[in-house]
C-alpha cells in the first residue's frame, strides 16, 4: 500500500491518471456504448444505414426510437442460435485439446534442466509471436486435396484417393488448437514452475502411482493455471473468424464469422451489433464470477 | 516418462511441421503450388516488382511503429498510477477497461472502434479519413493492457521501495521518475513497445474494420489474397515475415532480457 508520495506531485497524478483515463474513455467505454445503442437501432437502406435513435421531429422533444427488431431476430431465427451453439461446441472441443495436448508437454519440459526449460520455452513463444494468419494459412497448404499431408500419404500407399480434410470442421478444429496451444502452455508452464517439487517428490518417496501424483498432488496446486489457460484459450476460440473462414467450409458458420458477414456482407449493423453485445456479455459474467472467487482465494498480482 | 517424451515430441512437431512446410514451399519453383519440382528463389525476387505488396509492408510497419510508441507512453502512466496510488475513485473500472481489449474477441473491438469513428466523423467531421490514423487509434487500443500488464508487473518487482527512498531523501516526483523509476523500467518498455508491435504488425481484424477504403495493411492484402487458395508469392512473404519474426526475438532475447537480468 503505497501512499503519495506529497501534496507538490498532483499534476503529475493528474497526468498519470488522466491520460490513460481519457484514452480508455474516448476509445474504449464510448465505443462500448455506441454498440449498445446500435444495437437498438433498425437497418436500412441508407447511409449510414441504420435508423436514428432520437428523432428531432415536430415537437420540442426528441422522440425515442428504440427497436428490438435485433433482438427478436436473434431469438426467432435459428440460424444464429444454431451458429453460437455451434461455435461454443468446437470452442469446448478445441480448449478440451489443447489442454491435453499441453498438460502432458509441460509436465515433460519442468523435468527438465533449466538451461532446457528456457529453450523449449523459447520455442513455444516463436511460434506464438509469427503472425496468426501465417500460421493458419500454412493448415492450408498441409490439408488441401493435393497438399502435403494427401501428398506423403498417396506416396508411401497408405491411401489411394486424397482425403478431403481442408473446409471441414476438422479443419478448423485442427486450425483453433495449433493457433492456441502457446496460449495454454505458458500458464501452465507458469504454474508448475511455481509448485513446490518436494511434495511431488514426497508423493513418491510414499509410494503413489504417477496418476495418483497428478490428480491428487499436481493438478489441485496448478488449477488456477489451467482456469487461465481455458480462459485464454476458450474465448478467442469462440469469437474466432479468421480459421472458421480460411479452412472452414461453408458450413462452418460460427459466431465471429456471422458477426463479419452480417456487417460487411447484409450491412445490417444492429444485428451484427446486438450479437457483439451479447457475446460480450456472455463472456463477461463468467469471467466477472471467477474474478471474484480467484480474489478470495488468492490476491491476483495485486492487478484489480 | 516415455510417454511424456512422446508427447513432447508431438508438441513441437504439431507446432513446427506447419511453419516449416511453408517456407520450404516458398522456395518452389512451380507455379502450381503444391507440386514441389525445384529450388528457386524467384518468388522472393517477384516480391520485389511487387508495388502494392511493398506499399502495404510500408504502411503495416508504420503503424506498428506508430501505435506501439504511444502504447507504451499511455501504458507507463497507466502502469505507473495502478502501482503509486492503490487507492483511487474508479480503479476497478480503469482495469477492467484495461483488460477488455485482452479479453475481447478482436471482431467487437473493430466493430465497436468503427462505429465511434463514423459517430464522430458525422458530428465533428473527424477523423476525415479512415486510414492509418484510425488503425493505429485502434491498435494502441488493443495492446494498452499489455503493455500496461508488463510495465506494472516490472515496477512491483523492481521498484520496490527505492522511491519512497528518494521521497524522503527530498527528491521531486518527477527527479525520481526521471532518474530512478525509468531506467529501471527500461527492459519492461522495450518489451511492451515489441509486443505492441507485434499485435500491431499480426492485427487483420480490428483493421479490416476500421480502415477505409484508402489504406490497405500488409495482414489485409495477405488475406485477401489467401481467402480463396494458395499463393506461392505470399509462401515468401510469410517465410520472410517468420524471419523477422525470429530476428526480433533474439534481438529481445539477447539484448533486453540478459540487460534485464
Amino acid at each position: 500500500m503505497k501512499k503519495p508520495l506529497s501534496n507538490k506531485i498532483n499534476w503529475f497524478k493528474g497526468v498519470l491518471l488522466g491520460v490513460p483515463s481519457l484514452w480508455l474513455a474516448v476509445f474504449l467505454f464510448l465505443p462500448l456504448m455506441l454498440i449498445l445503442k446500435m444495437s437498438f437501432a433498425e437497418a436500412i437502406l441508407a447511409q449510414p444505414p441504420f435508423t436514428a435513435l432520437l428523432n428531432w421531429g415536430e415537437g420540442l422533444l426528441p422522440e425515442l426510437n428504440i427497436s428490438f427488431f435485433s433482438y427478436a431476430l436473434l431469438i426467432e431465427d435459428n440460424y444464429y442460435i444454431g451458429a453460437l451453439l455451434q461455435s461454443l461446441t468446437l470452442a469446448t472441443i478445441a480448449t478440451s485439446c489443447t489442454l491435453l495436448i499441453a498438460l502432458p508437454m509441460v509436465l515433460a519440459m519442468i523435468k527438465m534442466p533449466n538451461k532446457w526449460q528456457n529453450i523449449f520455452l523459447i520455442l513455444v513463444i516463436l511460434p506464438f509471436w509469427t503472425s496468426f494468419l501465417i500460421r493458419v494459412y500454412s493448415w492450408k497448404i498441409l490439408l488441401r486435396n493435393d497438399g502435403f499431408i494427401n501428398q506423403i500419404l498417396l506416396y508411401f500407399g497408405l491411401i489411394n484417393d486424397p482425403l478431403p480434410m481442408l473446409y471441414s470442421q476438422f479443419a478448423v478444429l485442427i486450425g483453433i488448437v495449433y493457433s492456441y496451444l502457446p496460449f495454454m502452455i505458458l500458464p501452465l508452464f507458469a504454474g508448475l514452475k511455481k509448485l513446490d517439487y518436494a511434495l511431488v517428490e514426497a508423493a513418491e518417496d510414499l509410494g503413489a502411482k504417477p496418476l495418483t501424483i497428478f490428480f491428487r498432488v499436481i493438478l489441485p496446486l496448478i488449477y488456477p493455471s489451467i482456469i487461465a489457460g481455458i480462459i485464454l484459450v476458450f474465448i478467442p476460440a469462440t469469437g474466432e473468424f479468421v480459421i472458421p473462414d480460411l479452412l472452414g467450409g461453408s458450413d462452418s458458420l460460427l459466431i465471429g464469422k456471422l458477426i463479419w458477414i452480417e456487417f460487411f456482407n447484409n450491412r445490417d449493423w444492429p444485428t451484427a451489433s446486438a450479437i457483439a453485445l451479447i457475446l460480450l456479455i456472455l463472456f463477461a459474467l463468467p469471467l466477472l464470477i471467477l474474478n471474484k472467487f480467484t480474489r478470495k482465494s488468492q490476491k491476483w498480482q495485486d492487478l484489480v | 516418462m516415455k510417454k511424456l517424451k512422446f508427447s513432447l515430441i508431438f508438441g513441437y512437431a504439431f507446432l513446427y511441421l506447419p511453419i516449416l512446410v511453408l517456407i520450404a514451399y516458398s522456395f518452389n519453383d512451380s507455379d502450381r503450388v503444391m507440386l514441389f519440382t525445384h529450388f528457386s528463389t524467384r518468388w522472393y525476387a517477384a516480391l520485389w516488382q511487387d508495388a502494392e505488396l511493398i506499399g502495404a509492408a510500408l504502411l503495416s510497419f508504420k503503424i506498428a511503429a506508430i501505435s506501439a510508441s504511444f502504447s507504451v507512453l499511455i501504458g507507463l502512466c497507466a502502469g505507473m498510477v495502478l502501482h503509486r496510488y492503490s487507492q483511487f475513485r474508479g480503479r476497478t473500472l480503469f482495469v477492467g477497461l484495461l483488460a477488455v481489449p485482452i479479453i475481447l474477441p478482436e471482431i467487437i473491438l473493430g466493430l465497436c472502434l468503427l462505429l465511434l469513428f463514423i459517430a464522430s466523423h458525422d458530428l465533428l467531421g473527424l477523423p476525415s479519413i479512415r486510414g492509418s490514423l484510425t488503425i493505429s487509434i485502434a491498435h494502441i487500443t488493443l495492446a494498452l493492457g499489455y503493455v500496461t500488464i508488463i510495465i506494472l508487473a516490472s515496477l512491483n518487482r523492481n521498484l520496490q521501495e527505492l522511491d519512497e527512498a528518494a521521497a524522503d531523501l527530498g527528491a521531486s516526483a518527477f527527479t525520481i521518475f526521471w532518474r530512478i523509476t525509468l531506467p529501471l523500467l527500461r527492459p519492461a518498455l522495450a518489451s511492451g513497445w515489441l509486443l505492441s508491435f507485434m499485435l500491431s504488425l499480426d492485427d487483420l481484424i480490428v483493421a479490416s474494420f476500421v480502415s477505409g477504403p484508402g489504406a490497405k495493411t500488409l495482414p489485409m492484402l495477405i488475406f485477401s489474397k489467401i481467402r480463396f487458395g494458395v499463393n506461392p508469392e505470399i509462401n515468401a512473404v510469410s517465410s520472410l515475415l517468420i524471419l523477422v519474426t525470429i530476428l526480433i526475438l533474439s534481438i529481445y532475447l539477447l539484448f533486453v532480457r540478459k540487460k534485464a537480468k
